[in-house]
């Protein structure tokens, strides 16, 4: 993956395919304490314990396409590559929150990348799953909430082009003016 | 600064287009979105087919996702379907690819033949 957000989009493919219908997706970028964080956190049908310590090994997966299943254990992979790392806590029946960190200085972090791309793909494919998305950088935060639209907008599906264009400025200008250069 | 109220707008106008889209219902542009599609290029594929679309205000057209379709050598895949025909899989897709589906196969129905398996076969052999 060329970057974080790519990342990202490919982990929340898990929390869909685990049906969620609400995700949160945080990103902090925390110069103080030379962290960024992200943290992608569904109200899916999550996974026992047993699942979850096998959810790193990239030979395992609950598809039957193929045999290998690489989202989380390449994003784990390029936490621990700059000493930072991944983890999950999944209870059954409620949902997961997977977290992973990464030294925000350090040079072989991949950069965040374009995260208005990425939610406007999720909204786009996954117009009935509701996304909150909360940046923060030292520069202020930027919170985005589909549930806020979707109370504006009752009866018009989120992926309507006009209402993909709204959104799509919406997450450009706020991202913008915190933007912290990760 | 963007602001909710101007969503209202936009909802009325959609509402009423809502009405008028009738000509392409059950057209639909699937992309390949698991790890494989996405670490190939799935992101800017499917941004510069709604990109597309909205630019010839074409209705009726779903652009959706689904998982690893199988063949992890040939993403960034995506499959169209158009009402009444036969599923047509696009392979190594690129965004400048995308301009040319959207004219001959979305709008006049006549498929991309060389941007298809059999026509990347075809290029290879």
């Amino acid at each position: 993956m060329e970057d974080l957000s790519l990342h990202i989009l490919d982990i929340v493919q898990n929390s869909i395919a685990a049906m969620a219908k609400e995700i949160r997706i945080a990103v902090k970028e925390d110069e103080l304490n030379d962290k960024l964080i992200v943290i992608v956190e569904d109200n899916g049908k999550g996974m026992d314990e047993e699942t979850v310590k096998k959810v790193v090994d990239p030979f395992y997966t609950t598809r039957a396409t193929r045999k290998v299943g690489l989202g989380v254990p390449l994003l784990s992979a390029a936490a621990e590559a700059c000493g930072g790392s991944l983890r999950i806590n999944s209870k059954f029946g409620k949902g997961t929150i997977l977290e992973v960190w990464f030294p925000l200085s350090h040079i072989d972090r991949p950069p965040l990348g374009n995260m208005a791309d990425t939610i406007i793909s999720l909204i786009v494919c996954n117009p009935d799953v509701d996304f909150i998305y909360e940046h923060s950088t030292p520069r202020g935060k930027f919170d985005f909430d589909t549930r806020l639209i979707r109370k504006e907008v009752p009866h018009v599906s989120l992926g309507e082009p006009d209402i993909l264009d709204w959104i799509r400025s919406y997450l450009s200008e706020g991202l913008n003016e915190i933007s912290g250069g990760a | 600064m963007k602001s909710l109220q101007e969503l209202e707008e936009i909802r009325k106008k959609t509402l009423e287009s809502l009405y008028l889209r009738k000509d392409r219902a059950g057209t639909r542009i699937v992309v390949g979105m698991a790890t494989c599609g996405i670490a190939a290029g799935a992101r800017p594929v499917l941004l510069a087919f709604l990109e597309e679309i909205k630019k010839r205000n074409i209705k009726d057209v779903t652009v959706t996702q689904t998982g690893c379709i199988g063949v992890c050598r040939l993403e960034p895949m995506v499959e169209v379907y158009l009402p009444g025909q036969e599923k047509v899989t696009y392979v190594n897709m690129t965004p400048d690819k995308v301009a040319r589906i959207v004219a001959q196969h979305i709008v006049n129905g006549q498929p991309v033949t060389e941007y298809t398996i059999g026509g990347q076969q075809k290029k290879n052999d």
